[in-house]
């Protein structure tokens, strides 16, 4: 069975987007990190359906679903704020700091 | 079997290399083309664990629209070239190397957790399920008949999303 060794790619995949998501300071960058992340659930949930039924197949599904919302609203919020900034750098948004 | 497990580790080694050229790339477009490799590495490790629609809907979904959907922004903002790079500085490395060496230490225990036996199937069961209802039959029909609501409740989701991107893009409504 390869449920164990997809269980740890996926945690390795995992662990990979979040350092992107630590590590870099590209907005867009950090937004790739995420689906990264995403995908590594993915993985999860298809290893663990080959042995629990296709119900997490089904998951993975909704994930991509959910996926695909949050690409293109955050792609516009990263649109709107180099509109109004010039840049996607985050460290020069930092409005919310105070 | 030897020549399935053989696969799983060649994609699986694709997919962990092509992430980490998506997290180390200076420019925005290679991180992007990066994650492109990875998404197409995992679409194969889905074939071997049994998902073969699921992996195809990775393809188009993730590789055909969402990644088309980043490069198109990348364009537009005129992010191509590379800048600076632009990690955080020693601190930031400092915390990102502690969280993350946590996160994969208990990621890693967690590997060896297999689900209780008493909910398990016999092994094979999902691939004769496919073969009964076709590979497309066995995710759909529960999405229609188990998973109803929530199938539909996406498609409210998408909607909101739409508008959401619509009015947030939009330079003056």
């Amino acid at each position: 069975m390869l449920l164990g060794p997809a269980l740890g790619v996926s945690a390795a995949l995992f662990t990979l987007g979040v350092f992107g998501v630590l590590l870099r300071r590209n907005a867009i960058v950090i937004f790739m990190c995420v689906e990264l992340m995403l995908n590594a659930v993915n993985l999860t949930f298809v290893a663990l359906a080959q042995s629990i039924g296709v119900a997490g197949q089904i998951f993975v599904f909704f994930v991509m679903a959910v996926a695909a919302a949050e690409a293109a609203v955050g792609l516009a919020i990263i649109l709107a704020i180099f509109r109004h900034r010039g840049t996607v750098d985050l460290q020069n948004i930092n409005l919310l700091k105070g | 079997m030897a020549g399935t497990l053989v696969l799983f580790w060649a994609f699986a080694g694709l997919a962990l290399a092509s992430a980490l050229g998506c997290i180390t790339r200076r420019s925005p477009v290679a991180s992007a083309l990066w994650l492109v490799v990875t998404l197409f590495a995992l679409a194969a490790l889905f074939v071997l664990l049994d998902a073969q629609f699921i992996a195809v809907l990775q393809l188009l979904v993730y590789a055909g629209a969402i990644m088309v959907l980043f490069l198109f922004v990348i364009m537009l903002l005129n992010l191509g070239h590379p800048g600076p790079m632009d990690v955080k500085g020693p601190v930031g490395v400092g915390t990102a190397f502690l969280l993350g060496g946590v996160l994969l230490f208990q990621l890693w225990i967690l590997r060896q957790a297999a689900p209780p036996a008493s909910i398990q199937l016999p092994p094979g069961s999902v691939a004769r399920l496919q073969q009964e209802q076709g590979l497309v039959g066995a995710v759909a029909r529960p999405l229609f008949d188990t998973y109803l609501i929530p199938f539909e409740i996406t498609s409210l989701l998408l909607l909101a999303a739409l508008v959401g991107a619509v009015v947030l893009a939009k330079r003056r409504l």
